[in-house]
């Protein structure tokens, strides 16, 4: 007889459980459960087990459910990976899907802040929403240990399915490629927006992950693009930036991860950040010249939001577009930051009015007092206007409002 | 006044009450007159009050020292039916109310009511004098084990919930006779002037025992820094005081006032503070000569910081804050945003010090904080309240003393006398771990809906329908405004729809509301 032993619990565990499973012989379904919740939903949750028992046709079984206040789709996919790593099956258990997860993601749009969640965590998954990132990781990478990533699959699967993500990009990190390439079947016919590659090296890994994928859309009928977000971890990633970045269509971004990068250099990581600047500006340019984002790494001490703040400002300084970040608090200290700041914006303005007004008077060439404004200046000015205006910090009528003001000045 | 409770009915004669809850009209054996709605409860006749005494009867050199509690006790007259009061400005910490009933059981003593301000978890070894009946109810807080205790239907009695102010209330109208009160206080004179400023047990304030000083038959004052007289400030009256007894320890001072508070680093919370400090902003609370309530809890604390961070960027400060006190609101106040702080209770080592020290950080009781029976009512005049809650139905009425499972697990508090606020919020997360907070029906309503205007959840903020004027305020606001059931359907969806909780018919205790009338009862839980 066969235990499996799936999930988490004990002191600090919420949102979990853990399930005790052994298929036997006889006696039928015996279902022993401890939760909090007991009161209000151990009649819901005894349902559920025998359902999911019904669907893999387990007639008999002794299982422990210890829980900590799981929500629906964190137990069915415990259960359904204790079963599956004692009788393998092909048969898949899932709830009714969250209509809210049914959105797709621009190849360009913002992508600031993304928030790792580790995949095995359910509780910070539930409410990484609300914080409003422009995406949300969903990690099967380094935040899960290696004896909890198979049932960390099944976790991030569901949570794909019916955690309200509220319009966040809906990232997944695999494993390092060949081990990454078996978690796609759990996220490509699940809607993912994104998937980050980590540690990768070289076009073919690249390569590898879309072949894999294709399968995976053809089987599952899937019409939509998948983006990809290769992570640079590695001098050689470095290296081979130019030769990543214009690997495939489907390379929205380049994210830089300097934790392995200066360990792969023999360095340590300063805040400073001298030892990673070669790297940071070779994934920008590799980047720039391929016309997609880059990406810079996490800023791991979630204390320091002024020191987050002077990462961020340099980080932009240097070209980068995005930031992981490691604690929703994070977020909006990015936004902000990579954010057009007002100085910014008042130049952007005055560079659009006048390609505006040149325009309307049949000009060719843009002044402004002086100085000429070439094309890609004023490009970068509307760019910055654009985002001014999606973070709420411009209105989107801004230059009817102007004139209606400078109106106003004159007839005074 | 002692009552024999051997052959009485915990409790008789159910009728529906204003606000629709089935509750008693006899509660261990007195009569309890049921909730008639907000205000509607005429009190009648004068205040109870104390025997009258005569210094002649007291040591003319003013030194009414005992060499032990136990000796105290027995002076007091301690026997069987009494009922004895305490406090928690020790909160977790108190080394007294245990003390007393340990000599009470070693006497023989039985039936005691226990009159405690609040109870925390240090006061759990109280179950063994519940079940040996030394103790036969508490009227109070039942808190953590007690609660649970109670809600099992164990006691002896019924317990009775009342808030802080409902507290003085019920001792100032003379529902409640304290035969001894047991005051363990930080510092004391000999003659029983007594404060909580200074000494190793320094807790800031013990306004919770002013009534008790006033109204009980006999006070033991109980210190371990016992000082020449006069005890300076007397924030009790040595005038009021029967005897005094020096110990060891009163206290254990990290479990009383922590070195630190801290802000919360959840951020679910973090976000709940940003969005009703934005929703405060956006309904025109926060103007300069403002008023609030700051509680001790992590939101309550962070709500405090978005708010002196606005009152900095725009040069206005507050008038005052109420409440508990603590660091940041020490801070507020050093740096000028906030001209006073009203506390009740003071939470960390920097509240004791500026209570101390600074004229405008000023100690008050439910006397003049919360009382319903006065005239007038502090906490009308606060222009914000922030509050928690276990619970909160469509009606908006809201439960704080027995989670959803149906148990009892906390006390009330202020938390109903706060109610009274111009505005009060509730910042809750729609649902913990799977439990939804909004509820067609609260398991128990601890305040009437009509008097709680905001909820604030991660995911939506609901206005009562009651406030036009705040709907009108945030009608172009780019916060999540949505309705009430919006937000019990979206939790829902989430966690699915919960059972409906079965209990027994059997009351195990009775919340009062700050008139003193019954608004609902707690039931014991029916065991599977």
């Amino acid at each position: 007889m066969k235990t499996a032993l799936v999930g988490n619990k004990g002191k600090g565990v919420r949102s979990d459980c853990h399930i005790t499973l052994e298929i036997t012989e006889t006696n039928g379904i015996n279902i022993s459960l401890n939760s909090k919740v007991a009161a209000l939903f151990g009649e819901s949750i005894k349902i559920l087990v025998e359902e999911i028992f019904l669907f893999f046709e387990i007639k008999n079984a002794n299982i422990v459910i210890e829980d900590s206040g799981a929500l629906p789709f964190v137990l069915a996919a415990r259960i359904e990976s204790a079963i599956k790593k004692i009788i393998p099956s092909s048969k898949k258990y899932l709830l009714e899907s969250n209509i809210n997860n049914q959105y797709h993601t621009e190849k360009d749009r913002n992508r600031f802040s993304r928030l790792y969640l580790p995949g095995n965590s359910p509780s910070l998954m539930i409410n990484s929403g609300v914080h409003k990132p422009n995406g949300i990781i969903l990690d099967l990478e380094d935040a899960v240990a290696p004896d909890k990533k198979d049932e960390a699959r099944y976790l991030v699967r569901n949570a794909l399915k019916n955690v309200d993500f509220y319009g966040a990009e809906r990232m997944v990190r695999i494993n390092q490629i060949p081990l990454g390439l078996g978690d796609l079947e759990f996220i490509v016919p699940y809607n993912v927006n994104l998937i980050l590659i980590p540690k990768c090296e070289n076009a073919d890994q690249i390569h590898q992950v879309n072949t894999k994928i294709e399968e995976l859309k053809q089987k599952n009928n899937i019409k939509h693009q998948i983006w990809l977000m290769p992570i640079i971890e590695s001098a050689l990633g470095v290296m081979k930036s130019f030769e990543i970045a214009t690997s495939a269509d489907n390379v929205v971004a380049l994210a830089i991860g300097l934790e392995d990068y200066t360990a792969d250099l023999g360095t340590a990581r300063t805040n400073e950040g001298n030892e990673s600047f070669f790297a940071r500006s070779m994934v920008v340019n590799a980047c720039k010249a391929a016309g997609i984002q880059p990406i810079d790494s996490v800023f791991s001490d979630i204390a320091d939001m002024e020191a987050l703040k002077v990462n961020v400002l340099r980080s932009k300084a240097l070209g980068f577009e995005g930031m992981g970040c490691i604690h929703p608090r994070q977020i909006k200290v990015i936004h902000d930051n990579f954010a057009p700041n007002s100085a910014e914006i008042d130049k952007a303005k005055k560079i659009v009015n006048a390609f505006i007004v040149a325009q309307e008077k049949g000009l060719g060439v843009v002044s402004l007092g002086t100085k000429m404004i070439d094309p890609p200046v004023v490009k970068r000015a509307q760019n910055s206007i654009d985002l001014a205006i999606s973070m709420g910090k411009l209105n989107s009528d801004w230059r009817e409002q102007e004139i209606a003001a400078q109106e106003l000045q004159e007839k005074k | 006044m002692i009552f024999i409770f051997s052959e009485m009915k915990k409790t008789d004669g159910l009728v529906k009450n204003a606000i629709g809850k089935l509750v008693p009209t006899e509660v261990n054996g007195k009569p309890v007159v049921p909730y008639m709605g907000v205000g509607k409860y005429r009190p009648q006749g004068r205040k109870y009050a104390q025997l009258i005494s005569t210094c002649a009867d007291y040591p003319s050199d003013g030194n009414k020292l005992i060499p032990s509690l136990k000796e105290a006790l027995i002076k007091s007259g301690l026997k069987d039916g009494m009922t004895i009061s305490t406090h928690h400005h020790f909160r977790n910490g108190d080394l007294i109310a245990v003390q007393i009933f340990d000599i009470a059981a070693e006497m023989g003593i039985k039936d005691l009511v226990w009159y405690p301000s609040a109870s925390f978890e240090c006061h759990s070894p109280l179950i063994k004098y519940l079940e040996d009946g030394t103790i036969h109810h508490i009227e109070g807080s039942m808190n953590g084990s007690l609660g649970r205790f109670t809600s099992k239907g164990l006691m002896k009695g019924v317990g009775v919930l009342r808030s802080h102010g409902g507290r003085y209330q019920a001792v100032q109208d003379g529902d409640v006779h304290i035969d001894i009160a047991v005051i363990a206080s930080p510092t004391a004179d000999p003659f029983g002037n007594a404060n909580g400023v200074d000494g190793p047990a320094a807790c800031g304030l013990i306004g919770f025992a002013l009534a008790d000083s006033e109204y009980a038959d006999k006070v033991i004052v109980v210190t371990d820094n016992l000082i020449p007289f006069p005890c300076i400030p007397w924030q009790i009256q040595g005038n009021n005081v029967d005897y005094v007894v020096q110990v060891e320890q009163v206290g254990i001072p990290e479990k009383i006032v922590s070195g630190t508070t801290e802000v919360t680093k959840s951020p679910d919370r973090l976000l709940l503070a940003e969005m009703t400090a934005k929703f405060c902003d956006q309904a025109g609370i926060i103007r300069d000569g403002f008023s609030f309530q700051a509680g001790a809890g992590g939101t309550a604390l962070s709500i405090g910081i978005y708010f002196a961070d606005i009152l900095r960027d725009r040069g206005m400060k507050a008038r005052f804050a109420r409440g508990g006190s603590n660091k940041y609101l020490v801070n507020m106040l050093d740096e000028g945003l906030l001209e006073f702080i009203l506390d009740g209770q003071t939470f960390d080592l920097d509240g004791v010090k500026s209570m101390r020290e600074n004229p405008n950080h000023v100690n008050t009781s439910p006397f003049t904080s919360y009382n319903y029976h006065g005239k007038g009512n502090f906490a009308q005049l606060v222009d914000i309240t922030i509050l928690g809650a276990t619970e909160v139905d469509l009606n908006f009425n809201a439960n704080v003393v027995t989670h959803s499972d149906g148990v009892l697990l906390h006390g009330i508090g202020g938390w109903q006398n706060c109610l009274f606020s111009k505005c009060t919020i509730l910042p809750i997360p729609l649902f913990r771990d799977r439990i939804p907070v909004i509820r067609d029906e609260v398991t128990t309503i601890c305040g009437p809906g009509e008097l709680i205007d905001v909820i604030v959840t991660e995911r939506g903020i609901a206005i009562n329908p009651l406030r036009k004027d705040l709907i009108e305020k945030l009608k172009n606001s780019d916060l999540p405004i949505k309705t009430i059931r919006e937000l019990k359907d979206e939790a829902e969806k989430i966690c699915g729809v919960p059972a409906k909780i079965e209990f027994e018919d059997e009351i195990v205790a009775i919340v009062k509301w700050v008139d003193g009338t019954v608004i609902d009862c707690v039931r014991k839980i029916k065991q599977k």
